[in-house]
């Protein structure tokens, strides 16, 4: 015979004192996700369906949109909320399909890394982007750079 | 819904045949919310990953970033943008619907409705962008 433990067994109790790390992470995956709703929905809509939609993408699209500082920070909240948002989730997946060890901490380490770098990248695409750039055909730069 | 007051199950050594169905949550409406919770997830991590890089080549060059960007506009991705489109507004609907099942006990005992509420809004949004979306991509 096996025995099952019943559903609601505390494996590990929560800390008595101290910061519940796993009890945050559980509301930072509810309240990104309704930020995240807004965020992504209109991202989508912004760039596939306005207009002539993923058609009209180019570097000068781009250009337009991150010369308002406005999108500038909407692109910034969604890129670090999602990307915490989807490796914390992913962290989730790891501890359901593997056992505590060398190989779980190795992915969970590229999950984090992952996430790390591409925050800073992103970040650092968004503010130090130059719409533009010297030597570049003036065609596929947005109108502006001509004045 | 049986309450069970047993505080723990015995499995037996050798389980007998189950009938797939034959728990509460097998095989029904929690169990593919959940799956495809999952599923759409992972899809839409791996391509954020790639996606915040090809944004990256906007720091490279302007002919760089419309290469790549080109790309997202033939055919082939233009359907995979549908699919991802499609894993997005899954994940999204669905994802409130855990909200609001974790939150509000109606919710709870209500989850199977909100299952087939949220397939509903997801065909209602598909419908709303797919061929706008198709239009864009196969015409021009
Ligand atoms: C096929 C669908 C998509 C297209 C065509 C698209 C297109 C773009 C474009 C053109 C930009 C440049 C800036 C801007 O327009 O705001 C961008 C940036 C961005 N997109 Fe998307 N996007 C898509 C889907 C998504 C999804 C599903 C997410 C979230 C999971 C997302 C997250 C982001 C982020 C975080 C940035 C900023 C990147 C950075 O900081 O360097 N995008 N996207
Ligand atoms: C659009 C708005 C979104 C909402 C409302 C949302 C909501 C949620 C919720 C409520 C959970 C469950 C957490 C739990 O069970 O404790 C979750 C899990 C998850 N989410 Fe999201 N999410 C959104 C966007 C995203 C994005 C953009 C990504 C990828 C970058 C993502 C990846 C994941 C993953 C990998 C999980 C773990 C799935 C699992 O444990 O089975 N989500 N999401």
């Amino acid at each position: 015979m096996t025995t099952i433990e019943a559903p609601r067994t505390p494996v590990r109790p929560a800390p008595k004192r101290g910061v519940n790390l796993e009890k945050w992470g559980w509301i930072y995956m509810r309240v990104s996700g309704v930020v995240l709703i807004v965020l992504i929905f209109t991202h989508l809509f912004v760039n596939l369906m306005l207009g002539d939609g993923v058609k009209a993408i180019d570097f000068g699209f781009v250009g337009g949109k991150w010369a308002d500082p406005f999108w500038q920070w909407w692109d910034v909240a969604m890129l670090w909320l999602a990307l915490i948002h989807g490796a914390n989730g992913m962290r989730t997946i790891v501890n359901d399909y593997t056992k505590p060890g060398t190989a779980q901490k190795l992915l969970k380490l590229a999950l984090f890394l992952a996430a790390a770098v591409l925050i800073v990248l992103g970040t650092l695409v968004v503010f130090t982007f130059d719409p533009c750039p010297a030597g570049a055909p003036a065609d596929l730069l947005p109108s502006f750079c001509a004045a | 819904m049986p309450e069970s007051s047993a505080g723990t199950l015995t499995a037996p050594e050798k389980p007998a045949k189950q009938k797939p169905g034959g728990t509460l949550y097998r095989g029904r409406e929690g169990m593919w919310s959940w799956v495809l919770h999952r599923i759409t997830g992972v899809a839409i991590f791996f391509f954020l990953l790639v996606h915040i890089l090809d944004t990256a080549l906007v720091r490279v060059s302007p002919e760089a970033y419309n290469a790549v960007i080109g790309t997202y506009q033939t055919p082939i991705m233009g359907l995979g943008e549908v699919a991802l489109v499609g894993a997005i507004v899954f994940h999204a609907l669905n994802g409130l619907r855990i909200i609001l099942v974790d939150f509000w006990t109606w919710a709870t005992r209500h989850q199977k409705v909100l299952f087939w509420i949220v397939i509903a809004l997801w065909v209602v949004t598909m419908l709303a962008f797919t061929p706008r979306h198709l239009i864009n991509v196969f015409s021009h």
